[in-house]
C-alpha cells in the first residue's frame, strides 16, 4: 500500500508533469486562460490518461513483450490512443450528453497529446509486468500524473486570471509572460524535488 | 524561385514554429539543457517534418479525406520508429540522454500541422522545401535556447569550459524554471523584432 501512496505523490507532485518533465505544455498554455476551463481539461486529462494506460499496459505486456515488438511500442502506442479516445468520444456522447457537452471539446485535443502518451511509454520503461501489482502501479502512476497536471493547470489559470489586470510590458504580454509565470510556479515545485525517491 | 525561397525562410522567422506559433514546447523545454542535446532533437525533428511532407505529399491523391489523420500519424509515428533505432544503433549516449521525449516527436503538433495545412495540397519539392524550412527554424530556436542555458548554467558551450572558474554557476538555468524564464524572454525579444521588421516593411511600402 505504502508504495501506491507513495508513488502518486511522486508523480503527482515531486515529478510534476507540467512543471518539472514540461509534458502537456500547449494544453497547459492554451487552455490556462480561464478557471473553469482547466478545471474541465484537468478532469478530461486525468480520466483519459488512467482509462489509457491501463489499456496500453495491457497491449504491451500482453502482446508486444511476448511477441518481442517492443520497439514498435510508440507507434501502437499512439494508434492505440488517438482510437480509444475517438470511441470514449463517442461513447460519452451517447450515453451521458450532459458530460459531453463539458468534456466534449477537450477530448479531441487529448486524442494526439504528448502527456497522454509519456505515461504508458513511463511504464513500460518502469517495467511493471503482466501482474496484478504491474497494473497497480501503472494506474496509479496516470492517475497521479493526471491529478499533478491538473493540479498545475487550476494553479496556472488562478494566476493568469488575475494577471489581465496587471500592467505587463507590451512584448512580454501573451505568451511571453505566461512561460515566465510558469517558470515562477516551476520554482516552487522544485522545494518538492528529493522528498521521495521513486 | 523567389516563392520557392519564401516557402522554405517562412518557418525561420517569422513563423517559427517554437518562438512565433509557440508549437512543440515540450521538447523546446525538456531537452534544451545542453547545445548538443537541443541539437540532436532539432535535426531529427528536421528529418521526420521533411520526410513526412514528402510522404504526405506522394500519398495526397489516393488518401481518402477521411482517413488522413491517422494515415498521418502512422506514416509520422513509422518515421520517428525509424530514427529512434538509427540514433539508438550509432549514438546510444545521445539516444539515452533524450530518453522517451524522442517518441514524443510523434505527436508534435507541428508535424502534423504542416501535413495537413501544406503538404497534403502541394507538390513533392515545394512540401520537402516547406518542412525542411519549418525544421530548420524549430531546430535554429532549439540551439538558442540550449546555448543560453547551457552558457550561464554552466559556463561552457558545447561541453567545452567557456568561463573560468570564478565564473559560480547558477544552476536555475539548467534546472526546470530556467527553461521556462529564458524562453518566455525568447519570445518577447522575437515578438519585438517582427514587430519592427513589419513596422519598416510598412515604411518601404509608403515611400
Amino acid at each position: 500500500m505504502t508504495q501506491y501512496i507513495l508513488l502518486f505523490v511522486s508523480a503527482a507532485v515531486v515529478n510534476n508533469f507540467v512543471l518539472t518533465r514540461f509534458l502537456g505544455l500547449c494544453i497547459f498554455f492554451g487552455v490556462s486562460r480561464k478557471l473553469n476551463a482547466s478545471i474541465g481539461m484537468g478532469m478530461a486529462v486525468t480520466c483519459v490518461m488512467t482509462l489509457s494506460s491501463m489499456l496500453a499496459w495491457l497491449v504491451y505486456n500482453a502482446v508486444l513483450v511476448p511477441l518481442g515488438l517492443e520497439f514498435l511500442r510508440t507507434l501502437v502506442f499512439v494508434l492505440l490512443i488517438a482510437s480509444f479516445v475517438q470511441f470514449l468520444e463517442m461513447f460519452i456522447k451517447k450515453l451521458a450528453p450532459a458530460l459531453y457537452s463539458m468534456w466534449g471539446i477537450y477530448l479531441l485535443l487529448i486524442a494526439t497529446n504528448c502527456i497522454v502518451l509519456f505515461v504508458p511509454l513511463l511504464n513500460a520503461d518502469a517495467g511493471y509486468g503482466f501482474t496484478l501489482a504491474g497494473f497497480g502501479m501503472s494506474a496509479v502512476n496516470a492517475l497521479g500524473s493526471g491529478v499533478g497536471f491538473a493540479l498545475a493547470l487550476i494553479l496556472m489559470s488562478s494566476i493568469r486570471e488575475k494577471l489581465d489586470y496587471a500592467d505587463v510590458p507590451k512584448p512580454l504580454q501573451g505568451m511571453g509572460i505566461a512561460f515566465v509565470v510558469a517558470g515562477m510556479l516551476s520554482l516552487a515545485f522544485l522545494g518538492f524535488s528529493g522528498m521521495i525517491s521513486v | 524561385m523567389k516563392n520557392l525561397w519564401r516557402i522554405f525562410s517562412k518557418g525561420i522567422i517569422s513563423e517559427n514554429p517554437i518562438l512565433v506559433l509557440a508549437l512543440s514546447l515540450c521538447p523546446a523545454l525538456a531537452v534544451t539543457s545542453s547545445v548538443i542535446t537541443s541539437l540532436t532533437m532539432g535535426l531529427t525533428v528536421t528529418f521526420v517534418i521533411s520526410l513526412n511532407n514528402i510522404v504526405v505529399s506522394l500519398t495526397r491523391t489516393f488518401v481518402n479525406p477521411k482517413v488522413r489523420v491517422p494515415v498521418y500519424i502512422t506514416s509520422i509515428a513509422t518515421i520517428v520508429t525509424l530514427a529512434i533505432l538509427v540514433l539508438q544503433a550509432y549514438a546510444p549516449q545521445l539516444y539515452k540522454a533524450l530518453g522517451n521525449y524522442l517518441s514524443l516527436v510523434v505527436v508534435f503538433a507541428i508535424i502534423l500541422a504542416r501535413a495537413e495545412s501544406f503538404a497534403s495540397k502541394n507538390r513533392v519539392f515545394p512540401s520537402f522545401l516547406d518542412g525542411f524550412g519549418m525544421g530548420c527554424g524549430f531546430t535554429l530556436a532549439m540551439v538558442t535556447i540550449g546555448a543560453i542555458r547551457e552558457f550561464f548554467g554552466s559556463g561552457s558551450l558545447l561541453g567545452i569550459r567557456i568561463l573560468g572558474s570564478w565564473y559560480n554557476a547558477p544552476l536555475l538555468f539548467v534546472m526546470a524554471p530556467g527553461a521556462f524564464i529564458v524562453i518566455g524572454y525568447l519570445v518577447a525579444a522575437t515578438k519585438s523584432l517582427n514587430k519592427k521588421r513589419e513596422e519598416r516593411q510598412k515604411e518601404r511600402e509608403a515611400a
